[in-house]
């Protein structure tokens, strides 16, 4: 698959080291290719590399294609410096999506982490928009400071809109942060959900993925009805290379949505 | 029945516990209100109540030099506070300050811990009620020190 060419429209540092590009994918006389909240593009930077990135815009505006991308590494650091003009390529979308068509009419519960929310935007705002098609619904969202508070704005605005229970907890703040202060599945005791119609769906660092599976299934939810989305090393984004191989499956390819009945199996196995 | 069982029987901690103990429990508990930004104990202090909260959010912190007062845990309505008195010296390891106006349920640690020893049933409900939130606690603050999410899952382009 060969990449595309978009422009970088916008660039919004959001903390420190994470950047939110903003990409023109208008081709001129065509429909811009469209996605599903939870898939991903495979970026490339000129002359340094390719690397996968969710997509973390509204899916109902895909001639704006948002990536949010932390600079962990020589790739991830180059995007993250382009400015708006510069040139990106871009693969995809690749993967599955989040299952929003089977959370019709249940208690819907968002969990992130960290730079886990950024797969789960898009949930947000279909969420949002098709927002009679659905029961109760929460987001909570942990963060390590509030320096590292993703898409600040949004979150504030979140805070406002009717039919959204938005739990946000950092991991550690001073006296500049009067919300709550723990781990994200600290708060799962205090929401209102009917467990057996809730339907959750989880992304953040491996470990609190699996711990908050763990708490979600304690609390009645079943492992059909836990979705994660995993990160594993990707190359090819086809399912091909390998790279991203967990066990019987390809991140890539089988993912990166699992039900917590696929993997909570694999995960725990380091050989993996 | 008089109104600190009765606001004791309303508090999920007391979910499953007999009249009896009840009664027996609410004998060393008193109602408290603290205002916000007031501190319901300070670390190193005697470790002489723990709390039950009715209302309210109280922070739990410790003052880092240079950084001002770091909270490390907030505890919120329905959830218990304080388990210094538990274990000697008895002392409290952060200070607790009331974020908003708090209601709580104050327990006399003396008192409560002659009780449970009197009487091993009692101690034996009240571990059963104290274990399952401080083990989750300590869960949480091993993936707060892990600061996994200051952490890549993978980098990729490494």
């Amino acid at each position: 698959m060969q990449p595309r060419f978009l422009t970088v429209q916008q660039r919004v540092a959001e903390t420190a080291d994470v950047v939110t590009l903003t990409l023109d994918n208008a081709p001129p006389g065509q429909a811009p290719p469209g996605f599903r909240p939870g898939q991903f593009n495979m970026l490339y930077c000129f002359g340094i590399g390719e690397i996968p990135v969710s997509i973390s815009s509204d899916a109902t505006c895909p001639e704006r294609l948002d990536h949010t991308i932390r600079a962990v590494g020589t790739v991830s650091r180059a995007l993250t410096r382009l400015e708006p003009g510069d040139r990106v390529g871009v693969r995809g979308p690749f993967g599955n999506h989040w299952p929003l068509a089977a959370a019709v009419d249940l208690d819907v519960l968002v969990m992130a982490s960290g730079i886990g929310l950024v797969p789960l935007r898009p949930v947000l705002y279909h969420l949002l928009h098709e927002r009679a098609d659905y029961g109760r619904v929460a987001l909570l969202y942990g963060a390590r400071t509030p320096a590292n508070l993703l898409f600040q704005p949004e979150i504030e605005q979140w805070r406002r809109t009717p039919g959204l229970d938005l739990r946000v907890t950092m991991s550690r703040a001073g006296p500049e942060w009067p919300g709550d202060v723990g781990y994200v599945t600290a708060q799962l005791p205090k929401i209102r959900c009917d467990p057996a119609a809730t339907l959750a769906m989880v992304c953040g660092p491996e470990p609190m993925i699996r711990s908050s599976a763990v708490a979600l299934e304690a609390l009645g939810i079943g492992a059909e009805r836990i979705f994660v989305s995993l990160e594993r090393n990707m190359k090819c984004a086809l399912g091909l290379c390998g790279r991203c191989q967990l066990g019987p499956l390809f991140i890539c390819r089988d993912g990166p949505v699992f039900s917590w009945r696929q993997v909570q199996h694999l995960l725990p196995v380091r050989e993996l | 029945m008089n109104e600190i069982e009765d606001l004791f029987r309303r508090h999920p901690f007391a979910a499953g516990l007999d009249d009896e103990i009840i009664a027996f429990i609410a004998g060393c508990a008193s109602n408290a209100v603290f205002p916000a930004g007031s501190y319901l104990f300070r670390e190193g202090a005697a470790a002489d109540r723990f709390y039950l909260i009715r209302h309210g959010t109280v922070a739990v912190e410790t003052y880092l030099p240079g950084h001002g007062a770091m909270t490390v845990l907030t505890v919120k309505d329905g959830e218990l506070l304080g388990a210094s008195w538990l274990i000697p010296p008895y002392r409290y390891a952060f200070d607790g300050r009331a974020v908003e106006l708090t209601r709580v349920l104050a327990f006399n640690a003396k008192c409560l811990r002659e009780k449970a020893e009197a009487d091993h049933h009692v101690g034996y409900e009240l571990m059963k009620r104290f274990i399952p939130p401080l083990i989750a606690r300590l869960q949480i603050a091993r993936l707060q020190a892990l600061d996994c999410d200051g952490v890549a899952a993978v980098t990729a382009d490494d």
